[in-house]
């Protein structure tokens, strides 16, 4: 015990605490927003919306390309760039979605996998997959001492926080959301009301891929934008939802945040174990409460 | 009758391959309360879906206010002024008593207010936080009618709203009917329990094997029992 330092637990440095940590609250507000969206898609829908993590890496790429070509600044990007996104969600549930809604879930997982698929794919093709640098909007950083923070990652958490909060809000809170939420449960009552609950739904897929298009330009600055940068994270993030229970808003708001510090706290203690530690809560959760923490049984 | 609020003639029904409604006729001038009796199975909640527009298939004609409704979907329908209240009440789980209320978005001036609604419930304005389907069943069935009056809706479809409560309820959910009705609200209710049927309606349509098969009047059902017990099979 000598070497024991009153900072230190398990022999490791508090700066490697409180560095993992942040890194880790960071990555949650990714999981959390992405994993809110396809909450919101999947009660509305009934459709696992496989496409999120390409629809994420398009809402970077709108971002992107906006300012190379046209010199659009990131700020106006943030509200551009999921708007542009999210119409292109509408396009695809009118075109594609609609049809299948009828079906068992596994058509909408092929469906949206397949669009996945294809759609980055052609921005591999025209793009390459060697990712392109997006400057940081906010320069310089805060020293806290035990590391430190640029405030461009600062700004990330808060605003993640903030979306999470506001979208709940809408849903649980909001005449329309109050809609949403009915629809979920019976469509053809609320329609019968005289609700166009097929707009709705359309609207709603809308929002949904908006909102993985806005943590697609949240992620711009931090990580390369690259054509296959959603496909790693959709995977964690499909964990988290699993996790946190498919359907439920606070549920992917918590569960996403939690794990995203679950991971950085492996990382301090385990390294090897990070990549693999959500699959991990995820088999222990499903042996445990099916439905997920936050689930319910139907 | 001058012209009738809803006119149904020849309306068939399908839900998926089966068929249903045979060829249903009937009317209901401004007003009225008209029942539909029949046994289990003959198509009287079907009836009132396929007024909705809420079956697979429907072919014929439905007027409201001598407009044709079949052909549109039932958010089109619902604008028209009919309300539908459906047999398992269908109250959202997820919403609060007063979300419930509030939920059925108002089509048409001249509905009732919530304040209106509660003085007519009391127990939903004390409950109005609790989740919607808390609630006991004769409460649920209380906000399944009361939330449809708020939306201004002319024409009022029940669907068996006595089923599975005490007496007392059935009774104090026939004063509220009556209610409705001075008020001026035209009603269709599809109701199994006729001696209720027979205490707050003005005509009744017998329905069996998908179509309408009789009428009697109020006035006549006294001679009429024999005939309506063998309909009924009571």
């Amino acid at each position: 015990m000598s070497g024991f330092h009153c900072y230190d637990i398990f022999a490791i440095p508090m700066q490697a605490w409180f560095g993992q940590l942040l890194l880790g609250l960071i990555n949650g507000a990714f999981y959390a927003m992405l994993s809110l969206g396809l909450a919101v898609i999947f009660g509305m829908l009934n459709v696992i919306n496989f496409a999120h993590g390409a629809q994420y890496m398009m809402g970077a790429f709108a971002a992107w390309l906006l300012l190379g070509i046209l010199d659009v600044p990131f700020w106006a990007s943030l509200v551009l760039a999921p708007i542009i996104v999210g119409l292109f969600g509408v396009v695809l549930e009118r075109l594609l979605l609609k049809r299948i809604y009828h079906l068992d879930h596994l058509y909408g997982f092929l469906l949206t996998f397949g669009l996945a698929l294809v759609i980055e794919g052609l921005f591999q093709w025209k793009w390459g997959s060697s990712g392109a640098p997006y400057p940081s909007p906010i320069a310089g950083g805060w020293n806290l001492g035990f590391m430190y923070l640029p405030k461009y990652r600062g700004f990330v958490v808060v605003a993640a926080l903030a979306i999470c909060l506001a979208t709940w809000f809408a849903i649980e809170r909001t005449r329309l959301g109050a809609y949403l939420r009915a629809a979920t449960e019976n469509p053809t009552l609320v329609r019968a009301f005289g609700i166009n609950v097929p707009r709705l739904i359309t609207i709603t897929y809308g929002v949904g891929v908006g909102l993985a298009a806005l943590a697609g330009v949240l992620a711009a600055p931090i990580q390369q934008v690259s054509a296959l940068m959603g496909t790693n994270l959709v995977l964690v993030v499909f964990a988290v939802v699993v996790i946190g229970g498919m359907g439920s808003i606070m549920g992917s708001i918590v569960t996403g945040f939690s794990l995203g510090l679950v991971e950085g706290l492996t990382k301090v203690c385990y390294p090897p174990g990070s990549n693999t530690v959500i699959f991990v809560v995820m088999a222990l959760v499903l042996l445990v409460k099916p439905a997920g923490l936050f689930g319910q049984t139907k | 009758m001058v012209e009738p609020l809803l006119k149904v003639a020849g309306l068939q029904a399908w839900y998926g391959e089966s068929h249903i409604l045979h060829g249903v006729d009937f009317e209901i001038g401004r007003g009225e309360l008209v029942t539909l009796l029949g046994r289990n199975g003959a198509g009287k909640t079907t009836t009132l879906r396929a007024i909705m527009g809420i079956v697979g298939k429907r072919r014929g004609s439905v007027t409201f206010e001598g407009r044709e409704t079949v052909g549109h979907p039932s958010n089109q329908i619902a604008r028209l002024g009919i309300a539908y209240c459906p047999e398992e009440r269908g109250i959202f789980s997820s919403l609060s008593v007063e979300e419930n209320l509030l939920l059925p978005p108002v089509v048409k001036p001249g509905g009732l207010s919530l304040e209106d609604i509660y003085r007519l419930f009391p127990n939903l304005e004390e409950r109005r936080r609790s989740q919607g389907t808390k609630l006991s069943g004769g409460e649920q069935q209380m906000l399944a009618i009361g939330r449809i009056l708020r939306t201004g809706a002319s024409l009022l479809l029940l669907d068996e709203p006595t089923e599975g409560l005490a007496p007392v309820i059935v009774q104090r959910i026939g004063e509220i009917i009556r209610q409705l009705k001075e008020r001026g609200f035209t009603i269709l209710l599809v109701e199994q329990n006729f001696h209720f049927a027979a205490t707050v309606a003005d005509r009744h349509y017998v329905v069996e094997d998908g179509r309408v098969i009789d009428m009697v009047t109020a006035a006549d059902v006294k001679q009429s029992l024999g005939k309506l017990q063998a309909y009924l099979g009571v």
